[in-house]
């Protein structure tokens, strides 16, 4: 468990500033425990079957889970999850997870960076635009995650 | 099966009370790979001005979801929950979910739109939280919007 690093000052943002990027790996039995987690228990998260049966490329990710997953190096950023007081995205292309079970490759990489969008002095806020890409292709536009700084 | 275009505008009152609890907050943020202490640790969200735990950014679709449900399931609704697609999603906090509240959503359908075959639909689940020991009060939590579209046959 990591410890919050230095939280960021208003004062010291700028518009284009690089906020940071990590990559997640991910299994189909990570999105086993994000269906529990959430109660989104559609079969196209799990059945390859019912995926294949209609027309996905597979088990996809949750666009929830992605978009979950997404956040948090915002959240690490800016030291206090709570900050992040609007987010939104789209959905634009899903994240197919290979059924890798039994051997420790991931099902898919979902790689995240941000950088500062917005400045609103006025509120304290700043907006960071994520960019969200698995296998080359990005699957989350307009991910925006708008925080409060002191 | 088509979309019933009538369902602009309908509103679902606020069912069932979503009980926000430590293990639920610690489970969630687990599965969305969330690693910071204010989710696990009381001591660490205590720290940042928080009663309790606080929830991931995300946690509210939850109680959105279960909202959204009351349409899906709606037999006069018309929608196939097999065909549905997750289009775009938005979260305001208005202030931030931590482990002890007592969440209600009401549901809004803000707009039906048709395309293709099928249907792009907007809800809108404004989560409020119960004031303790006052069984009337209300504190307006999270506004969360949702765009899912119901694909038509051969789409």
């Amino acid at each position: 468990m990591s410890t919050a690093s230095t939280i960021p000052a208003f004062s010291d943002l700028t518009v284009g500033q690089d906020i940071g990027s990590r990559s997640i790996a991910v299994t189909r039995t990570d999105l086993v425990k994000y269906a529990g987690a959430s109660g989104d228990f559609n079969p196209i998260h799990w059945n390859e079957a019912f995926a294949d049966g209609v027309g996905l490329p597979g088990v996809i990710a949750h666009g929830m889970f992605t978009m979950g997953a997404a956040v948090q190096l915002v959240a690490d950023w800016v030291g206090d999850p709570a900050a992040v007081v609007d987010f939104q995205t789209r959905f634009t292309k899903p994240v197919p997870v290979a059924d890798t079970t039994g051997t420790p490759e991931p099902g898919a990489l979902i790689e995240v960076s941000g950088a500062v969008g917005a400045l609103d002095a006025d509120a304290g806020t700043a907006r960071v635009d994520l960019t969200v890409v698995s296998a080359g292709q990005k699957v989350l536009m307009k991910a925006q995650a708008v925080v409060r700084l002191a | 099966m088509t979309i019933n275009p009538d369902l602009q505008g309908r509103s679902y009152p606020a069912a069932e009370v979503y009980d926000v609890g430590r293990e639920k907050i610690r489970e969630f943020a687990r599965s969305v790979k969330a690693t910071h202490p204010a989710h696990f640790e009381v001591d660490a969200a205590k720290a940042l001005g928080h009663s309790d735990l606080v929830a991931p950014p995300t946690f509210a679709i939850i109680v959105a979801q279960r909202a959204d449900a009351q349409l899906i399931e709606d037999p006069d609704s018309g929608i196939d929950f097999s065909r549905v697609v997750h289009a775009e999603q938005r979260f305001i906090h208005h202030r931030p979910i931590v482990a002890g509240d007592r969440l209600l959503a009401e549901l809004h359908v803000d707009g039906v739109r048709a395309m293709g075959g099928g249907a792009m639909i907007t809800t809108r689940a404004e989560i409020f939280a119960l004031a303790p020991g006052d069984a009337g009060s209300r504190e307006a939590v999270a506004t969360t919007t949702s765009s899912i579209l119901v694909r038509g046959e051969g789409q």
